[in-house]
């Protein structure tokens, strides 16, 4: 949006010169406060938005005319402005007259420098919501006054308070249709108090509004003069900023190692928390070597200290190992290192969470593998409680344990949000699926060693006369999986092969009799498999796996226990319709008919493999030749002898 | 290994209160950094423009002391202003900056120009065309840009980065949601990410920073007598023998200002005295006009340039 209109300009000379330095002195002293505004849908948060932008001169002549225009077109105000248009943005939330993304606009007065985070009110609210909050320093709560607290309002609530903010304004709306009423006022402002408070909101400030009639957004109404308090922009105005992290331990997480030659390796990254001066002991986490910084070097020359979110390179007296992901601290007050931790996540992806599967973690600047376990609890929104779950869907609140592949440094969120918060990122889609607010380390796994086995792997592959190896059948059912398999086997057997086929319908009858056929039954199927199949490749067998295993995260999973040339995925493409037809068990009619849900290819998904070493297309290629490819293929990887 | 004392926390400094400006700047180095450390061939986006040449400072500043670890990458279409070409010409020779300028093969053979072409295709097919092109040759999978949310509606629900397809196209609907700091840049195969450092900075922003930092920007920013033709309330300078008069039409020469740079026949001005930094800022703080408005292209409506974004247009 625009600029404050705070100086009129006869530009000319020294009167210029006065005043551009009058002008950036009072600007070197304004202030940026962060907030986010959150509301039900028709609560009024977009007209109140563009009516705080127009009382405070802020919108544009160009701007107000393509508004008068707009206004006559799709406005909701007959013939007066919908100041709603000012910042509803992209055309298809124009038509459908939502607002459907977080939307970030700009506006000063000569005090404050101001960022909105403008978010939706609709049913898809959380994932956006939580996208404002976490960089917000205030929440602006919008509140129907004919309407009083909703459910909706306290789950805003509730999720304004898990993403760390503590001072909430509730702007209680279109007061014009209660007549200013002081009572409804007060009574939904106490309502709302009471209920702020006992989830840990510390500072709510109650105002009386109405934004179609512009009553107490930067000037006092006429109509409430009982209200003594302060209009919305004087509040905004007034409100303490988020306790700077100037105070603090130092946490600076390397982004980039800076090495332009030989004589000079710098450590980029902003400080989150803290500061850092030349001569302070500091930590590297998670190795824990301990250093001195030498020098804090920026372009404009080095720096005595640098403090809480300045952007630097700093240099150590000695040469230990340090890379992005790392976290320097310092000495004395060390960030936490675990490959555990308890968290809160909004989930903010359609497919649910997959307990068990490998995602992508990102946690200050450090990438690496997480996977969410069993039990989860997600929050109830309605109840506000927490329920048992077997996942979290979409804007699913969830209260989960996560486990990395290495330990990392971080803090709690309510220490350090910038440490304390991180996100999911799904390994096929790249999507990212969740934020998580860490609550605690846990112990972590570290004490649950491997035994060293005597015997390893080379031993044993003299002992068979071959190596092992894992060959992987995927494919819909009826798909030829478990004929092929058998073929196979038949055939590695005839040479003297010590083989081993696992067959998916005949793990279900032990292993894996408490699954189900529901995405996260599946998942844990897969895991199961590829886990059995591991340890019989390690006791020196050529498996031959024969499962459906729809989802390529799993598949990704189960190969990553192997080195490249051990896995061997066959991806035995049967078009749905042949299967279908030749129907071996008799599924696919059942299925057909309705008596068996969560049916691959029917009512569940089946994610094809894009790269698989084999492609058997069973409509042109016999079990025989199927079998034979696969075999040449172990040969080709020296797993057999040719 | 060298021995440094510990200093007495008595002498240490005072840690400094970081200004508005001093935020953008750290969060501009921050992204820039982000985006280098995890992206295999960036590359920077250079218009020539004020925000451009921010951008290049905040980037020197965020890899300093080591040289720019990326080209620049001028999408040329022929019709900018001679002073921008002067001033890319200087850029092109400082220390450590490597400058790619790429003009579309079919455009020039074709001769595309603003005025037997429109601004439509003219922008269509230089820029968004060529810029595609230049991203596809060099396999760029970082493309670092200033634009910044203030600037119109469709821009303030852009991510700082912003995933485009194969096909460069922006896809409003399927945006990643960003928390906190963390940036999630993992691409899948021909994928690109636009990055944007400005995001969160305004035009004043961008000038006070100008300002505090001595960055030198093309003097058409700065009031001057200049030849200009009124189109439509448009101030449109002739600035080479290429400009087509309409029937009866001669310059004239007006004290005029340009607030956003682009293809000259294409960029309106407007008539202003402030000739120099100070003075562009009281302006502007003053100003009631948005800056888009001298861009023509921005003119067709409202949602434009929504659509022409999700055409791959920068
Ligand atoms: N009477 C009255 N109507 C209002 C007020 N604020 C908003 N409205 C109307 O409520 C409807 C929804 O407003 P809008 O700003 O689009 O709501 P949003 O969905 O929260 O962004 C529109 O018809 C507005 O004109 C108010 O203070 N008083």
């Amino acid at each position: 949006m625009g600029v404050a209109a705070t100086t009129p300009v006869p530009s000319t000379g020294e009167l210029v010169e006065s005043e551009i330095s009058a002008f950036l002195a009072e600007h070197q002293r304004r202030s940026t406060l962060r907030f986010i505004t959150c509301g039900s849908v028709d609560d009024g948060k977009s007209t109140l938005i563009g009516r705080l932008l127009y009382e405070a001169n802020l919108v544009l002549d160009d701007q107000l005319s393509t508004l008068e225009v707009d206004s006559r077109k799709v406005g909701t105000r007959g013939a007066d402005l919908d100041f709603a248009l000012l910042v509803d943005g992209l055309q298809a939330e124009r038509e459908q007259g939502i607002t459907i993304d977080v939307a970030y606009r700009f506006f000063s007065t000569p005090t404050r420098q101001f960022i909105v985070a403008d978010t939706p009110g609709h049913v898809q609210y959380t994932r956006n919501m939580a996208t404002g909050a976490s960089t917000a320093d205030l929440a602006v709560i919008l509140l129907d006054a004919t309407k009083g607290v909703l459910a909706q309002t306290r789950r805003h609530t509730h999720l304004v308070s898990l993403m760390g903010i503590s001072q909430v304004i509730l702007a209680v709306n279109k007061l014009d249709l209660v007549d200013y009423d002081r009572d409804t006022f007060e009574t939904l402002a106490a309502d709302y108090a009471e209920f702020a408070g006992r989830i840990g909101i510390s500072s709510v400030t109650a105002i009386p509004l109405s934004a179609v009639e512009g009553a107490n957004l930067t000037a006092p109404s006429a109509h409430t003069a009982w209200y003594d308090g302060p209009t919305l922009l004087g509040a905004l105005e007034a409100a303490p900023l988020a306790a700077t992290a100037t105070g603090g331990a130092l946490r600076m997480p390397v982004q980039w190692v800076n090495r332009p030659d030989a004589t000079f390796r710098g450590f980029a990254g902003q400080v989150l928390t803290g500061s850092v001066a030349p001569g302070d002991q500091v930590v590297v986490l998670p190795s824990g070597e301990r250093s001195h910084v030498e020098r804090v070097v920026t372009a404009d020359g080095e720096l005595d200290i640098a403090s809480a979110g300045q952007a630097v390179t700093v240099t150590l007296a000695d040469e230990i190992d340090v890379s992005r992901g790392d976290v320097i601290c310092a000495e004395g007050e060390r960030a936490a290192v675990s490959d555990r931790f308890g968290a809160h996540v909004v989930w903010m992806a359609d497919s649910p969470l997959v307990p068990g599967r490998r995602y992508r973690a990102k946690i200050g600047t450090a990438t690496i593998g997480a996977t969410v376990a069993r039990p989860l609890r997600a929050l109830d929104v309605d109840h506000l409680e927490q329920v048992p779950v077997d996942t979290l869907g979409l804007n699913d609140i969830g209260e989960v344990t996560v486990t990395l592949d290495a330990p990392v440094a971080f803090d709690r969120y309510r220490d350090n949000r910038d440490l304390g918060g991180f996100i999911l990122i799904d390994r096929l889609t790249n999507d990212t699926v969740a934020a998580g607010m860490i609550d605690a380390p846990l112990e972590s796994r570290d004490h649950i060693h491997w035994q060293h086995l005597e015997v390893d792997s080379v031993a044993r592959a003299e002992l068979m006369g071959h190596r092992s190896a894992v060959v992987w059948m995927t494919g819909l059912s009826g798909a030829g999986k478990s004929t092929i398999a058998n073929v196979l086997e038949r055939k590695l057997h005839a040479r003297g092969v010590h083989t081993f086929l696992l067959d998916g319908d005949n793990l279900r009858h032990g292993l894996c009799r408490d699954l189900g056929f529901a995405a996260v039954d599946r998942a844990e199927n897969v895991r199961r498999a590829g886990d059995v199949a591991a340890l019989m490749h390690q006791a020196g067998l050529v498996v031959i796996a024969a499962f459906i295993s729809p989802y390529a995260s799993e598949r990704a999973a189960v190969r990553e226990h192997f080195v490249p040339g051990e896995f061997c995925e066959v991806f035995v493409d049967t078009p749905l319709r042949v299967a279908a037809e030749r129907d071996p068990k008799g599924l696919y009619a059942r299925a057909e008919r309705g008596e068996l849900i969560n049916f691959t290819g029917i009512d569940a998904p089946y994610e094809a493999p894009e790269q698989a070493e084999v492609r058997v297309d069973t409509t042109e290629t016999s079990p025989e030749q199927a079998a034979d490819e696969v075999i040449a293929l172990l040969e080709r990887n020296g797993i057999l002898a040719r | 290994m060298t021995i440094v004392e510990a200093r007495p926390v008595a002498t240490r400094a005072a840690a400094k209160t970081l200004t508005h400006l001093d935020h953008l700047e750290a969060e501009a180095i921050h992204i820039l950094r982000e985006a280098v450390a995890e992206s295999e061939n960036p590359v920077m986006l250079y218009s020539i423009g004020k925000d451009s040449s921010v951008m290049l400072h905040l980037a020197r500043k965020a890899f300093y002391p080591s040289p720019l670890p990326f080209p620049l990458l001028h999408v040329d279409t022929t019709w900018k202003f001679r002073e921008m070409y002067e001033m890319r010409d200087r850029v092109a020779v400082t220390d450590g900056v490597e400058l790619i300028v790429h003009r579309n093969p079919d455009a020039v053979a074709r001769g595309i120009n603003p005025f037997d072409d429109g601004s439509a295709v003219h922008t269509d097919i230089w820029k968004t065309e060529g810029l595609k092109q230049a991203l596809d040759t060099h396999r760029f999978d970082v493309a670092f840009g200033g634009a910044r949310r203030d600037e119109e509606a469709s821009r303030a629900k852009e991510r700082i980065f912003s995933i485009r397809s194969a096909a460069h196209r922006w896809d409003p609907k399927r945006q990643r949601p960003e928390l906190w700091q963390l940036y999630n840049t993992r691409l899948m195969r021909d994928e690109s990410v636009r990055v944007f450092p400005l995001s969160n900075w305004t035009e004043l922003d961008v000038w006070l920073y100008v300002h505090r930092e001595q960055i030198p920007v093309v003097p058409l920013y700065f009031a001057a007598p200049r030849p200009v033709v009124n189109r439509d309330g448009a101030l449109i300078m002739v600035d080479d023998d290429r400009f087509r008069f309409a029937p009866g039409e001669t310059p004239e020469t007006r004290t005029v200002r340009f607030r956003t740079l682009g293809c000259y026949p294409l960029t309106g001005g407007i008539e202003s005295s402030a000739a120099d930094l100070d003075s562009v800022i009281l302006e502007m703080v003053a100003s009631t006009t948005s800056e888009r408005q001298g861009r023509v292209i921005d003119f067709d409506g409202s949602g434009s340039m929504e659509r022409k974004k999700r055409e791959g247009y920068f």
